[in-house]
């Protein structure tokens, strides 16, 4: 089986091993921590603003007297339920969109693939900027699908090259033939051919959105208060980091963990699944 | 040939500036609101006034933006930029902010090229060795923190630094100090600049010395570079002249791409390390309202990615004797 030979590599390899192990370990801190901290993170001490880590307050507490540790955990659930959404919507949206483009070809294609290159053009940086933080409701989940909408169209395009070939394979003409539908069969025998490369691109996609998500936060153009995420908490913190340092390093330490653990499984599972791509 | 191309790339590449230009345009004088600016004040202005105020600086929400944009765009092809929310000349402001953010772009796109390059190109050299898996490690890591978290560690070392030495060794804000005059002027500028780049750089440096060691290794196994040794050459003759040459063409197509991650790593620095240019502009405008404003930065920006692509054209070109000759 070929999915057992993959796992194998996977586990075999040790980028993937450390990158699963840290995934699982920073994912326990957010989902679990939170339950052994001494506060919520709606609770404010009022009396201790500003205070540097201690036995009371693990990693200190904000200046208005929110813990550190339980807030950090609460955006770092959030940025991860981000990052695995933008990377959900933006692959799916990459393998219709490309899969479509090459299966049917023709006008189909053409305005796909202008729409694609149209999104590459725009300043995506300026426009998520711009409309994000005006939406009505200021829910998050617009914000996951700006990220989303922005991210999909280079992935698109090789889905596309791929596709041009595998329309002409045999257990695809068959099927034609037999007179299953288009949709049926881009969803069938398509995209589950392209699964090794939609799956490296999602682990991708998973750290180029938790990253994009603290980027346009730090500036005030992401997530909203009362909400909070790790771009917002590094965004306060960086304010104040030469005279509080706890408020800042703890999510940026927490931000970098992460994007590093899933880049290593990036890298694992490309050698894995693509043993001929020198990376 | 080459130049009909190179023509060709160009006037699609201004078509696209316009393009996302009159997007950025649109966009910012749909949803960005001056008036508000006007309307908050404590002492209550007659909405005439107001009127008449945006109308004069092309910012009234009552006139159609389709006119609004005709206006500007007119203004744009004679090299007006137009006005700021409070009626200052953009292109002023543009003419002092694009040195600040253009000093910090080149040195960094210099340093972040020429250290990143080397240093993957040593690294292929040392294949496997502990140097080389040094580098790949760190590369990895320094690939994984943004330039915002970059640039707030560098701030707080420097404070670190300074505050056990007793004096300000390293700047950590603004450009310069106005003071100073003459040399240690100059000198205090190039101290302002240091964090900036390395911040600006390192991730430049790291993007660089993975496409680098890869592209070299693919290269040093080839026949020509055998060949280049077996006439001869000597070790180092071969790797610079044959290899490293070869090698930088697949490198030099991303510098494109590398430009535009610089770009928007630029804004965080500039916000950070207290420049006022133009990534930090374009922050602050839409913060403030300035349609006119976020206009000219889009612009800015897509004009600087343009010719990002353009000179990565012409060095590829000027690398690969396949290029010029068909």
């Amino acid at each position: 089986m070929r999915s057992k030979v993959t796992l194998a590599r996977l586990v075999r390899n040790p980028q993937a091993r450390y990158g699963l192990l840290a995934l699982v370990l920073l994912l326990a801190l957010a989902y679990l921590g939170p339950f052994f901290g001494p506060y919520d993170w709606t609770e404010k001490d009022f009396m201790a603003f500003l205070s540097p880590p201690s036995a009371d307050h693990w990693w200190g507490t904000t200046q208005i007297g929110q813990d550190v540790y339980a807030i950090t955990l609460r955006g770092m659930q959030k940025s991860i339920v981000i990052g695995f959404l933008v990377a959900l919507v933006s692959t799916g949206l990459a393998a219709l969109v490309g899969a479509a483009a090459g299966y049917f070809g023709g006008w189909a294609d053409k305005a796909l693939m202008w729409g694609a290159d149209l999104l590459l053009v725009l300043p995506s940086f300026l426009i998520i900027a711009i409309i994000s933080p005006r939406l009505k409701g200021g829910s998050w989940l617009w914000f996951v699908l700006l990220l989303a909408l922005f991210s999909w169209m280079i992935t698109s395009r090789v889905v596309r090259s791929m596709t041009l070939s595998l329309r002409e394979r045999e257990f695809v003409l068959a099927a034609r033939y037999m007179g299953i539908p288009a949709w049926k069969i881009i969803l069938r025998h398509i995209v589950p051919n392209l699964s090794s490369l939609l799956i490296i691109d999602a682990t991708i996609n998973v750290s180029g959105a938790i990253i994009g998500e603290a980027a346009l936060s730090f500036f005030g153009f992401g997530i909203q208060p009362p909400d909070v995420s790790l771009g917002t908490l590094i965004a306060a913190g960086s304010d104040k980091v030469t005279g509080y340092p706890w408020l800042f390093l703890f999510p940026a330490g927490l931000l970098v963990l992460l994007v590093l653990s899933v880049n290593l499984i990036g890298d694992g599972l490309r050698d894995a699944l693509d043993p001929g791509s020198n990376k | 040939m080459m130049g009909a191309y190179l023509l060709k790339r160009l006037v699609s590449n201004v078509l696209l500036v316009a393009i996302a230009a009159s997007m950025a345009y649109f966009l910012a004088a749909t949803s960005l609101n001056p008036r508000a600016k006007y309307e908050g004040r404590p002492t209550k202005v007659a909405e005439s006034v107001i009127d008449a105020t945006l109308d004069d600086y092309n910012l009234n929400d009552k006139t159609p933006v389709f006119e609004r944009y005709v206006t500007w765009a007119s203004g744009v092809v004679t090299g007006d930029l137009g006005k700021t929310w409070d009626g200052k000349s953009i292109n002023d402001e543009m003419g002092r902010r694009i040195g600040v953010s253009l000093r910090l772009l080149l040195v960094g796109t210099l340093v972040g090229c020429v250290v990143g390059v080397t240093v993957g190109a040593y690294a292929a050299v040392k294949q496997y060795r502990l140097s080389d898996r040094v580098i790949g490690v760190s590369a990895f890591v320094i690939m994984a923190v943004p330039v915002f978290v970059l640039a707030t560690m560098l701030t707080l070392v420097a404070v670190g630094i300074n505050d056990t030495l007793g004096f300000t060794l390293l700047e950590y804000t603004g450009e310069y100090n106005p003071a100073l005059s003459g040399w240690d002027q100059f000198t205090n500028r190039l101290n302002h600049l240091i964090l900036p780049t390395i911040s600006l750089a390192l991730g430049q440096i790291a993007f660089y010395s993975r496409i680098q060691r890869n592209m070299m290794l693919d290269v040093l196994g080839q026949d020509f570079v055998r060949t280049a040794r077996a006439k001869g050459l000597s070790r180092r003759a071969a790797l610079f002249k044959h290899a490293l040459r070869t090698s930088l063409v697949p490198a030099a197509t991303y510098f494109a791409f590398a430009f535009g991650t610089l770009l928007t790593g630029a804004t965080f620095t500039e916000k950070i390390f207290g420049w006022h240019g133009m990534g930090a502009w374009l922050v602050d405008s839409i913060h403030t309202h300035d349609t006119n404003a976020v206009a000219a930065v889009s612009l800015f920006a897509a004009v600087c990615v343009l010719v990002a692509g353009f000179l990565s054209d012409l060095i590829v070109a000027a690398l690969d004797p396949r290029v010029r000759v068909s």
